[in-house]
């Protein structure tokens, strides 16, 4: 009982940041329809981005400042990334072959990668944990379940972030266009929406929640390199197919699916087949629901 | 006058945006002090001059954009370019047979040779569900891995040889296509795309943790080399050998150019059969999948049945080519069977202008040839790569050769865009 609540905290902690990313996929394919296989590079340029602004921050005493410092120049910058990249290696083939945006977004996704080892080192990273402590939950046996600050504070970083989020899409004007956007581009621009800038927005809004979610990351494992992106962005995007492509709610569900599977199966299966039972569980529901958990059926036009 | 303060003016934004993004990565560098602690360091001299080449190339790509809407649109390139097309397959073909005895040509450009020509025939054997069939696999790996552990376990357990071993490993690969295309038969677009990626890494993982059977990350070695009808060709000589049987002195030039030669059979092979299939039923079929699938299924055809025989035959020749690969390099480990690859054989795939026989040809000489060439680079090759696929897929979102010639037409066949061609939503 107290293992499995363990896992449980354990699993809701990934599956946040998992979620997070997940979002910035999702609502790139809601609003262009392509992979952005470079999204959990983005994820990864974050969590680099903050280790460089902790380290430069390493004589600043408060802890949560250097953190929100952390945390809003990662998403500022991972932002601007975000808007280059889909104005480099995207926008020219928007309305093209629909394969070619997708090896654009691969090609990018190993510039960011090899961007960030020859620049920074392939080495990993190790920062000394942030927040350390927590508190005891329960007590059984001997075996203490912990929910450490970290974890806490990341949870209610993400909740946070995905309120503004959700606020930004469901209230303001913004918001408006990329669900009009989303529905039909060409209707959105008769009726005068920029849909240049509002694809522009998603992607900054985007790669901000990745960035976050890369701060996130390198605050609860302490160690970071190159090519953690990768992983995170395949785990992240099998979480928004899980959950439905271009379904937000879906993407954070998926997310959390995915965080409680991993911690679960490494807890009472073997740890070296956790992707596996991942990627099985991603199969096994497609099968019998094409779209995912919460996606819409699409509608087949003649 | 105008134009230029407008030109310069975008190049120094573009400039300051580089500025910003180049300035933690390439103006900072982390390292770590004599205490374990992590240290920044600043590289100004390096950040200004990323910087300055950003403003420098977007200054360049102004002008050059500027220059190029008054100029006309060069019609007769293309054109000339469509005529020699008909010339440039048999010259290279030509050229690959006589690849191993021209002068000049030593061991080293055999062995990049033999690496173009396996990522040839993945392309090939991989467009035919991407290309033709329309359905997007990311996970041709997969196919890849099961033919070069299935040769290589087969040769270790039960000592079967490379010719042997062959058909066993296509048949095994075709099966996986056909079990793994099962589930996915439902499944369009990107939730096809995402579940092949997944079971491209599952069959990974699976090798990598089974340790028992594939010997997990350290992988299988002493794999054997083929043999020519039961000739080897071992450097020692004597009876049994090649060179040994022949009466000449043995090099590795025989052993290189033998394997040469038989991955340029196989991929002519999977040429060949590509070809001949399209031209009946079943690669009909699987051309009008990709077209128009709700019309397909409408006109009796059955969708089940195309789609797993594109996926077992697509399989099949990455299994060939597996196998193949597990016999050159004489050591196999799940390191050469990331995803990275099935991400290349697919930009191969799009490069070459999804559905070209020969676009795919050249596609690879560039993709695989280009970075070999530049091992000196070292670790800014992949970086190097990186920006190539992202530029050539912008300068030519549909490939190299962006022409197709349909497969069936009344009377003569006509020449037409590749944007007339659907993509398939599979």
């Amino acid at each position: 009982m107290a293992y499995a609540l363990q896992q449980l905290v354990n699993g809701i902690t990934l599956g946040m940041i998992y979620g997070l990313i997940a979002v910035g996929y999702t609502m790139v394919y809601g609003i262009i329809g392509m992979i952005n296989f470079a999204h959990g590079d983005v994820f990864m340029v974050g969590a680099f981005i903050g280790i460089i602004v902790l380290t430069a921050l390493a004589g600043v005493t408060s802890v949560p400042l250097g953190i929100l410092v952390a945390l809003i120049l990662a998403a500022a910058l991972c932002g601007l990334y975000g808007f280059s990249i889909e104005r480099v290696a995207y926008r020219p083939l928007r309305g093209s072959f629909r394969l070619a945006p997708l090896i654009s977004a691969i090609g990018m996704s190993i510039l960011l990668e090899n961007y960030v080892q020859t620049s920074q080192g392939a080495l990993e990273r190790a920062i000394p944990a942030a927040i350390p402590g927590g508190i005891v939950l329960m007590r059984q046996n001997g075996f203490i379940v912990q929910l450490s600050w970290m974890q806490m504070a990341i949870v209610v970083v993400t909740l946070v972030t995905l309120a503004i989020f959700t606020y930004i899409v469901t209230k303001t004007p913004l918001g408006r266009a990329m669900r009009a956007v989303e529905q039909d581009a060409k209707m959105a621009a008769l009726l005068g929406i920029d849909t240049n800038r509002t694809i522009s927005y998603t992607f900054i809004i985007g790669s901000a929640l990745a960035a976050v979610a890369g701060v996130m990351f390198l605050l609860y494992y302490g160690v970071i390199d190159f090519y953690i992106g990768f992983n995170a962005g395949i785990k992240a995007f099998t979480a928004a197919v899980l959950g439905g492509i271009g379904s937000l709610p879906g993407a954070v569900l998926g997310g959390l699916l995915i965080g409680l599977i991993e911690a679960f199966w490494s807890g009472y299966a073997t740890v070296a087949y956790k992707d596996v039972a991942v990627y099985s569980i991603l199969a096994i529901v497609l099968m019998f629901m094409p779209t995912g958990l919460l996606g819409r059926n699409e509608i087949e036009k003649v | 006058m105008k134009e230029l303060t407008h030109n310069l003016k975008d190049a120094a934004a573009v400039a300051f945006v580089a500025f910003l993004l180049f300035g933690p990565f390439l103006g900072l560098q982390l390292g770590d002090s004599p205490q374990g602690n992590l240290t920044l360091s600043p590289r100004p001299a390096l950040l200004a001059i990323a910087v300055g080449l950003t403003f420098i190339a977007r200054l360049l790509m102004l002008f050059w954009h500027d220059a190029r809407g008054r100029a006309k649109p060069k019609l007769k390139v293309a054109a000339a370019m469509q005529k020699s097309g008909k010339f440039i397959a048999p010259a290279l073909l030509v050229f690959a047979v006589l690849l191993p005895i021209l002068p000049g040509i030593d061991n080293s450009y055999i062995d990049l040779g033999v690496l173009i020509m396996t990522y040839v025939m993945l392309g090939w054997g991989l467009n035919i569900v991407v290309g033709l069939a329309g359905l997007l696999d990311l996970g041709y790996v997969a196919f890849y891995a099961v033919g070069a552990y299935s040769f290589a376990l087969l040769s270790e357990n039960y000592g079967l040889s490379f010719w042997e071993c062959l058909p066993i490993c296509g048949l095994l690969a075709a099966a996986w296509g056909i079990f793994l295309g099962f589930p996915v038969l439902r499944l369009r677009g990107d939730y096809l795309a995402i579940v092949t990626l997944a079971f491209g890494e599952i069959i990974r993982l699976v090798i990598t943790n089974w340790v028992a059977l594939t010997g997990g990350p350290n992988g299988i070695d002493d794999i054997p080399h083929p043999t020519l009808f039961g000739l080897s060709f071992s450097m020692a000589g004597g009876p049994g050998t090649f060179a040994g049987f022949f009466n000449i002195t043995p090099s590795p030039w025989q052993r290189d150019a033998y394997l040469y030669y038989i991955i340029l059979f196989l991929a002519l092979m999977t040429n060949w059969v590509t070809l001949r299939l399209r031209k009946q039923p079943l690669g009909r079929a699987w051309e009008a999948l990709r077209e128009d699938e709700i019309a397909c299924r409408s006109l009796g055809i059955n969708l089940r049945n195309t789609k797993l025989t594109a996926f077992a035959i697509g399989a099949m020749f990455g299994g060939f080519a597996g196998c193949f690969f597990s016999t050159r390099e004489g050591f196999i480990s799940p390191d050469s069977f990331t995803f990275i690859e099935s991400a290349t054989v697919l930009a191969i795939v799009v490069l070459g202008g999804a559905g070209s026989q020969l676009g795919i040809v050249l596609a690879a000489m560039v993709m695989i040839g280009v970075p070999e060439l530049l091992q000196s680079l070292q670790i800014y090759r992949m970086l190097i790569f990186g920006i190539a696929l992202v530029t050539i897929m912008v300068v030519r979102p549909r490939g190299f050769i962006s022409t197709r010639r349909p497969t069936v037409s009344l009377g003569k066949p006509k020449i037409i865009a590749a944007e007339l061609v659907a993509e398939g939503r599979g």
